[in-house]
């Protein structure tokens, strides 16, 4: 199910823009869970790279909805985030699992626009 | 150029591929592989994985690619049944036909089937392939046990399969006792026994005379009359060279089966040769996988024409891994036709058995079996093969290790010729030279580049105590950094952060690190910050990991528990009146932790505030057992109470729980104290045990529960209790300073140069000249503790932080939680 409801979106194919939340509402490098109807998708505030990243909110390892409270950080110069429940750690960029063979997750484009916080979703 | 075929993809065969290649590319010697079973070549070794992982990809030796890649040929699934030696050529059962100029048969066995009436019949399998396994696990499906025919090493390996399907497991033997080839009879007794409280059932000294049942087997008859009732047979009763190939092109086998072959394992043919277990070489087959390889080298060399030396017989020393035991069967481990003498140690408690053999000068190591503990097999193989002189004590080889004694013959004393991994042939001698000259630094680039490590893998913690020896000899310590942001031990970082005053994480990155930082790392970090000025955690709360950062531990489902601080496990009525409100207020499942304290489960991360409020005004103060900070001191309930005790436990314990309440480390601490040596707080099971004595107290540090048990050892004896303060706040903040991240007392005083001794030296006698210095540490770390629970309740922008939604008051629709016993508990994943 986790597979249907979550898919990568590139930023060409964004049909919808849903507001998240001002920027102040997140923490310094970290991230917070948004809910859009069924979906919950972590969005990241990477302060000391300047950048925002999305991801849905489920591990796919064990189907734990907890990216959200990950720690984010690099691995050479890929943004990650780790898991809280296992450290499966996965790119924003690709979605891809860095160090063991989970699937990938969905990622999601974000956009900053007058102090608030935008993703990108394809309806 | 030369086209050798092989005939056989089995570990072996494949390994000849591997070892060819690397001497000799395409471009010399074209290579075709010829295999029955449908899958390319996987690990039989590790077969009975299979039943707990269901993979079959991860037992695969190389994947398909790997053969097109090194341009080898590989046709799967195809059985060759003729060859012409005339026409040099093989044909295949479909017609095929290959010309080669050398042919290696890697043929291997098949599964020995005893002539038993009734072997035909359903339900009956032997334990060779995966499809085998396929067929006994769909048949298993219907059955309450199954019973393995053989007690040798594969039918234990059976045996265990058949107990992790979930069926009993029966083993007949013929022999009055297991692993009749590698144990003695008190070795293989302690290992019955072991075995039999697993819930495994022997029946030795049995000759199967039929199998029973109309169609399906029903049972097995014994030539004693006795019958045992069975949905199954597991044939694993020996292995048959598969020499068929060889007797239809007239090349000599031996009696019993097995090509013939010399030194060069050439069989009578010079351009046929046979590896692995269809060679019969002095009239033995070696049933093991290191000798097969040893022969794929042997023969790949003389194909790649570059130097060998010619296969002199080998070793069927062994080591297993059991259902909860293992074994171990090393040179001559029987001594059945040699003079010599015995050391036996046997602790039937434990359920170890160990015995050496020696020559009869008592000078040389010949053999020996282990059973329950293995951990010294690796040089004591190594001490037989090498012919190395015997310590002046012998029977200290298999001693238990007493506390503190050294252990000798390590891994430096072998010689350079020692073999230390024998699946991949690698001598200690090679394995220092490549480490030194390719200057690796890491077991990983060790295992790619000297392939030492990769078969059996019981080789690697020589490998890794090798590694070690020759970094230190090197000069080139391998920095202990703490991930690729810092090149910084967490001690050196533990100094930069206290000297240079840095509060933040941002700031000591900036200054000392690269990246963005990772969850390595920030943790790490935090604690240390933690560690030296006790700050609030949730100020810099992304840094923390989860547990740390909402100040409760994540469970399965995203819930968390919750744990109030209850000192010495001590609590009033109308405290603990009030953890049931509150539990049953927010639907908590409640537990008694193991160290005297209440967890309440299934919080959800938005309640954590409300239900925090309501614990801090009825006077309970957080208890940390989400950090890696001091968690409970446990006591027993000393003399107040009990007819026994000497001193008061609780009032002590209290004391020093509140003492270090709070206190940040770089792994979680654990404490207690007993009143009296009967040690009901079992205290010498914690990171500081304290235990009363007639004069005072005796003070134990260093002992954990968890993975590896360790029991504390003694620091100070019959001290009072202002010193044993002073000693522990001196302990504490020396390993606080010191260990690096994630390890608990024990795991940082055996890394120690010196090791407790050391410990005892800066701890008690001052030898460093920082005792006063650690102690008012210690002093400013206690007088800036404040509950951080407290805070956080008090300060609504932190409370805000406590929510699954950013944009939503609702709790994470996806936590769901059934009944089970009167509470709950989370549905599972």
């Amino acid at each position: 199910m986790i597979d249907t409801l979550y898919k990568t979106v590139m930023p060409d194919a964004v049909k919808k823009w849903e507001l998240a939340g001002l920027v102040t509402d997140f923490p310094e490098d970290g991230g917070e869970c948004f809910r859009f109807g069924e979906l919950q998708i972590a969005v990241f505030n990477f302060t000391s790279r300047g950048e925002w990243y999305a991801c849905q909110n489920v591990c796919p390892h064990k189907l734990q909805a907890a990216l959200s409270r990950g720690m984010i950080g690099s691995a050479g110069e890929e943004p990650k985030v780790a898991c809280p429940f296992h450290k499966k750690t996965f790119s924003l960029k690709t979605g891809q699992n860095l160090n063991g063979d989970e699937k990938p997750i969905a990622v999601y484009p974000v956009k900053v626009e007058e102090g608030k916080v935008y993703v990108g979703l394809p309806s | 150029m030369k086209h050798v075929i092989v005939v056989g993809n089995g570990m072996v065969g494949y390994k000849f591929c591997e070892k060819l290649r690397a001497k000799a590319d395409s471009t010399k010697v074209k290579v075709t592989v010829i295999g029955e079973e449908v899958l390319p070549a996987y690990d039989r070794v590790h077969l009975s994985e299979y039943f707990e992982t269901g993979e079959k990809e991860q037992l695969l030796m190389a994947p398909r690619d790997w053969y097109a890649e090194n341009d080898i040929e590989l046709i799967t699934g195809t059985l060759v049944n003729h060859i012409n030696r005339e026409e040099k050529a093989v044909s295949t059962y479909d017609g095929k036909h290959f010309h080669y100029d050398m042919l290696v048969l890697a043929t291997g066995s098949s599964a020995f089937v005893p002539p038993i009436p009734g072997v035909e019949k359903q339900g009956v399998f032997v334990y060779r392939t995966l499809e085998d396994l396929d067929a006994i696990m769909a048949y298993g499906k219907d059955c309450q046990n199954a019973t393995v025919i053989g007690g040798g090493l594969l039918g234990l390996e059976a045996a265990k399969a058949v107990k992790d399907m979930g069926l009993t497991a029966h083993v007949v033997e013929m022999a009055p006792r297991l692993m009749p080839r590698q144990l003695d009879d008190r070795g293989a007794k302690m290992l019955s026994n072991t075995l039999e409280k697993m819930g495994l059932q022997f029946h030795l000294s049995k000759r199967s005379e039929s199998i029973v049942g109309a169609d399906a087997v029903t049972g097995l008859a014994f030539q004693d009359g006795e019958i045992l009732h069975t949905d199954m047979v597991i044939i694993s009763a020996g292995i048959k060279p598969r020499d068929e190939l060889a007797r239809q092109c007239g090349l000599p086998v031996g009696e019993r089966g097995g090509v013939v072959v010399d030194g060069e394992l050439k069989t009578a043919d010079p351009n046929i040769f046979a590896i692995g277990e269809v060679a019969l070489f002095e009239g033995m087959i070696y049933g093991l996988v290191a000798p097969g390889y040893e022969m794929a080298e042997i023969v790949a060399a003389q194909i790649a024409e570059v130097d060998y030396t010619p296969f002199e017989g080998a070793d069927m020393s062994t080591k297993l891994k059991l259902v909860g035991t293992e074994v171990g069967s090393f040179g001559d481990a029987l001594m059945e036709s040699r003079e010599g003498t015995s050391i036996v140690m046997e602790d039937q408690f434990k359920g170890i058995y160990k015995r050496i053999n020696l020559s009869a000068d008592g000078k040389r190591l010949l053999g020996g079996v282990l059973v329950g503990d293995t951990s010294r097999y690796n040089i004591l193989h190594q001490m037989v093969l090498n012919e190395m002189p015997l310590p002046p004590h012998p029977e200290d080889l298999i001693a238990e290790a007493r506390e503190g004694a050294p252990v000798g013959n390590g891994v430096a004393d072998l010689p350079d010729g020692a073999q230390v991994c024998s699946c991949e042939n690698v001598t200690k001698g090679a394995l220092c030279h490549t480490i030194e000259k390719e200057e690796l630094l890491t077991l990983d680039a060790i295992k790619s580049c000297t392939k030492a490590g990769t078969g059996c893998g019981g080789c690697v913690p020589m490998v890794t105590d090798l590694m070690k020896e020759l970094h230190k000899k090197m000069g080139k310590e391998v920095r202990n950094v703490i991930c690729e942001h810092f090149a910084y031990s967490r001690q050196e970082l533990f100094s930069l952060v206290k000297v240079k005053g840095i509060r933040t994480y941002r700031e000591l990155l900036a200054a000392y690190g690269k990246g963005n930082g990772c969850e390595v790392c920030k943790p790490a970090v935090a604690s240390i910050l933690a560690s030296c000025w006790n700050e609030l955690v949730a100020k810099q709360s992304t840094i923390q990991d989860t547990n740390d950062r909402f100040l409760a531990n994540i469970q399965k489902g995203g819930s968390y528990s919750v744990v109030p601080r209850i000192p010495g496990g001590e609590i009033t009525p109308d405290k603990l009146i009030v953890l049931g409100q509150v539990a049953k207020k927010y639907d908590l499942y409640l537990k008694i932790t193991g160290g005297q304290r209440i967890d309440m489960f299934g919080a959800h991360v938005g309640d954590l505030p409300d239900i925090w409020e309501e614990l801090i005004n009825a006077g309970f103060e957080s208890g940390h057992a989400y950090g890696k900070s001091l968690r409970t001191v446990k006591s027993c309930v000393g003399s107040t109470w009990c007819r026994y005790g000497l001193h008061d436990s609780v009032s002590f314990a209290i004391e020093v729980e509140n003492r270090y309440k709070g206190l940040r480390a770089p792994h979680k601490l654990k404490g207690g104290v007993s009143g009296c040596i009967r040690e009901c707080a079992e205290a010498r099971g914690k990171d500081f045990g304290i235990i009363a004595t007639e004069k005072g107290w005796n003070l134990y540090v260093a002992g954990n529960g968890g993975s590896k048990p360790q029991h504390a050892q003694l620091l100070a004896a019959d001290i009072s209790s202002e010193d044993c303060i002073k000693y522990l706040d001196r302990f504490l903040m020396f390993y606080i300073k010191t260990a690096e991240p994630l390890n608990r007392t024990s795991t940082w005083i055996s890394k120690l140069e010196g090791g407790l001794d050391y410990v005892k030296d800066v701890v008690v006698n001052d030898c460093l000249g920082i005792g006063e210095e650690l102690e008012q540490e210690m002093q400013q770390l206690i007088n800036v503790y404040s509950c951080e629970w407290k805070e956080v309740v008090n300060n609504p922008e932190l409370r805000k932080r406590f929510r699954h939604f950013a944009n939503s008051d609702e709790k994470d629709p996806t936590i769901k939680f059934e009944p089970m016993r009167e509470q709950k508990k989370p549905v599972n994943w």
